[in-house]
């Protein structure tokens, strides 16, 4: 594609590192290690109990090698699986304790955490490396009798919640990730909806890898009551590094009668450079449950970061007439692979599910749907409708999709849809013989083949998301 | 408007055009007539700038600039504008944004404001009543799914709305029934200013029943091998490719 010589490779945006004083442990992974963590936490017995079954329990595992992605062995001996800017001791209770470096740096990615400054109508926790720096609009939240706080507080102070519902969905043995994230995850957010309230904010957590050679291993739980509402927002960046660094986080989701959740995520880690040198593994088990009848959890996500994604926010339908949502846009450049889709498990009678997933590879990437719909033999009238568009950018990048559908009960119906499409010399020679530039014309096409997904994201970060799929594909053809 | 002088281009290693020689004047319609595989389609991409039409001599003047010197979508935005023969679908980007972003981009080479979605809106309603295409057809996909009849129209609203200085119209007319014929005619003659040149390059005579071009030209491998005035056409249409192809081949074997 001579044609599109125009793009510019421009670096990643975010790349920088913050100069803050770190508590960090000792690089590997051993009993000692974990309860190292758990004492920073300063956790009850139990949480530690868990942890370390979690972890006799993953040296048993293996790592998966099925998905369709290739990477060199990663050694869990040689990661740092705790670092908490200092001082962390009791973690921040206020604003005014949050070193001023790390405040800049939330200022830089555009997400400042100074109230006066937020767009009226998001709370942010945001969560430095091991740990979570600030939650803004407590109290506001506080009065609708919404909890959003970081995990580690969840523990201490809403432990009946924790106990019930941490593992509910993704128990602690689920995957070899999750596993391991079940014995070392450090923080995350936390975020209940009482009964009947729709809450008065969305929710957000900004995730920030900033220490070297550190994984980053978080645990978010929402819980939202009965009847209740909630649309919560999740963004990550980290700094540029040759070495690889691995991101593995588990959220669990939890919907009760009647109950909604809404789930969208920017996902826009560090890729790596454009020789695919360096960049974040980003390998993430989500997973909602919608519990109660009529209850409905909503996933959309727009992956456009890390060098290696292997996620597949799933619900599993266990009330009746429940609702399960997954809109994805996964966009792939230069050596970047992506595995990434979700699964439907239809139990509940009359459950309906939709899946719209869009797939973009330039360069060299690689981008695999897989995802699974299952109706158990209960799930009378379960409902499924799969669309899955790929679209090509040159001709040394790949598509694939994996559909696995498993249907157990007569009266369900399961309709699959799939294209692949290419971005092709006469489009673009057609959008410039009207005046506007290769570049302009591939973002173009592009966000119009993303729209059916990004109509889902909230307004700021729909335009968000725009104008990231653009920085993104720069460099993409020439 | 545009001058062309010994142009020379090769498509996939195969030179199409042999030395061409054209000169158009503000506010003049030109047709290029020839037979299929002469070379028509391949002029209309090659001033376009159509990067698999390789200009290997000869040279391009367009209001005193070289005209090959400029990338296509330069080209563009100073006013050349090409009705394709076969238009591209865009799947995903509508009609509406489409033609408003490729109109920013020409008001902004001429440092005009950008044009907010409300007044190109009215605009492009008027525009479309011109070529006869339902308001509904904004909100559509860039010719995905249009008839060959739908997406021709298409082209002359493009053509209406971004008001070219050199409109190149490249078998505009082919695949049309008479009712499209006269209407894609009437937006052309619409278009037909004293500032303004217009180049049609078609197959047959029918189209100039309803725009009456200032001269014709012949185009036979690859050479323009006759010029006149409106009458050639009739005449061509009266006796054939033939009648003119046989000196051309004559004087290529002289040579």
């Amino acid at each position: 594609m001579k044609e599109a010589r125009a793009f510019i490779d421009r670096e990643y945006k975010y790349g920088f590192v913050t100069d803050v004083e770190a508590d960090t442990a000792p690089r590997g992974l051993n009993e000692d290690i974990i309860r190292f963590i758990s004492k920073k936490k300063n956790e009850p017995k139990f949480m530690l109990e868990r942890r370390l079954n979690a972890y006799r329990r993953w040296l048993q595992m293996e790592e998966p090698r099925w998905q369709n992605v290739h990477y060199p062995p990663i050694d869990y001996q040689d990661i740092i699986y705790y670092s908490a800017p200092k001082p962390a001791k009791d973690g921040p209770k206020n604003l005014e304790d949050v070193d001023q470096e790390i405040l800049k740096t939330y200022e830089k990615l555009g997400i400042p955490l100074d109230e006066q400054k937020r767009l009226a109508g998001v709370a942010v926790d945001a969560v430095f490396d091991s740990v979570s720096v600030a939650t803004t609009f407590k109290e506001t939240l506080a009065k609708a009798g919404v909890i959003f706080c970081p995990f580690s507080e969840a523990v201490e102070e809403h432990q009946d919640l924790v106990r019930k519902y941490l593992g509910s969905v993704v128990p602690y043995a689920d995957n070899f990730y999750a596993t391991l994230n079940s014995a070392v995850f450090s923080d995350g957010s936390f975020c209940y909806i009482p009964k009947g309230v729709r809450c008065p904010l969305e929710l957000s957590t900004y995730f920030r890898i900033n220490t070297a050679d550190t994984g980053q291993f978080e645990r978010t739980l929402i819980i939202a009551d009965e009847g209740s509402y909630v649309s919560y927002l999740e963004g990550c960046t980290a700094p540029i590094r040759d070495k690889n660094q691995l991101h593995a986080a588990v959220v669990e989701l939890i919907a009760l009668k009647g109950a909604q959740i809404k789930y969208s995520t920017i996902q826009n880690w560090y890729a790596g450079d454009k020789n695919g040198k360096g960049g974040i593994y980003n390998f993430v088990t989500k997973r909602g449950k919608c519990v109660g009848d009529h209850s409905k959890i909503s996933w959309t996500q727009v992956e456009t970061g890390s060098a290696i994604t292997w996620k597949y926010p799933s619900v599993i339908l266990q009330g009746d007439h429940t609702i399960g949502e997954f809109y994805s846009v996964a966009l792939t450049n230069h050596y970047q692979q992506a595995d990434t889709g979700t699964k439907m498990i239809h139990i509940g009678k009359n459950t309906r599910s939709t899946v719209i997933s869009k797939g973009i590879a330039a360069a060299h990437g690689r981008n695999t749907y897989r995802g699974l719909i299952r109706a158990l033999p209960n799930a009378a009238h379960a409902k499924n409708y799969t669309q899955c568009d790929s679209l090509l950018l040159g001709d040394r990048c790949s598509a694939n999709t994996f559909p696995y559908i498993e249907v157990k009960n007569k009266t369900a119906s399961v309709e699959h849809e799939a294209s692949t499409s290419k971005i092709s010399e006469d489009q673009l020679f057609y959008c410039k013989q009207r005046g506007i530039s290769a570049e302009n014309a591939v973002s173009m096409i592009v966000n119009g083949f993303c729209k059916e997904v990004f109509k889902n994201l909230p307004m700021e970060f729909a335009v968000e998301a725009t104008k990231l799929l653009g920085v993104s594909l720069e460099g993409s053809v020439g | 408007m545009l001058e062309i002088c010994d142009l020379h281009v090769n498509v996939d290693g195969n030179e199409i055009l042999k030395g061409i020689d054209l000169k158009i004047s503000k506010g003049e319609v030109h047709a290029i007539m020839g037979p299929n595989g002469s070379g028509k389609s391949t002029l209309a991409r090659a001033v376009a700038g159509h990067p698999d039409y390789e200009v290997t001599q000869g040279q391009v003047i367009y209001q005193g600039k070289n005209l090959l010197d400029m990338e296509a979508e330069v080209r563009a935005r100073e006013g050349v504008f090409l009705a394709f023969q076969y238009p591209v679908e865009i799947p995903g980007v509508t009609n509406a944004y489409f033609l408003r972003a490729a109109l920013n981009e020409w008001r902004a080479n001429r440092s005009l404001e950008e044009l907010d979605a409300a007044d190109f809106l009215e605009l492009l309603k008027e525009k479309m009543k011109l070529v006869g295409m339902d308001p509904a057809f904004g909100n559509r996909a860039v010719n995905a799914g249009f008839s060959g009849g739908e997406k021709k129209r298409n082209e002359i609203l493009q053509m209406l709305v971004l008001e070219p200085k050199l409109a190149v119209l490249d078998e505009t007319d082919s695949g049309l029934d008479i009712d499209a014929l006269k209407t894609v005619a009437s937006g052309v003659n619409h278009l037909r200013a004293p500032e303004r040149s217009i180049l049609i390059v078609t197959h047959y005579q029918r189209i100039l029943n309803y725009i009456t071009p200032d001269f014709v030209h012949v185009l036979v491998g690859g050479r323009i091998v006759k010029s006149g005035g409106k009458d050639l056409a009739f005449r061509l249409e009266e006796k054939g490719y033939d009648w003119v192809r046989e000196p051309a081949s004559a004087g290529e074997m002289e040579s």
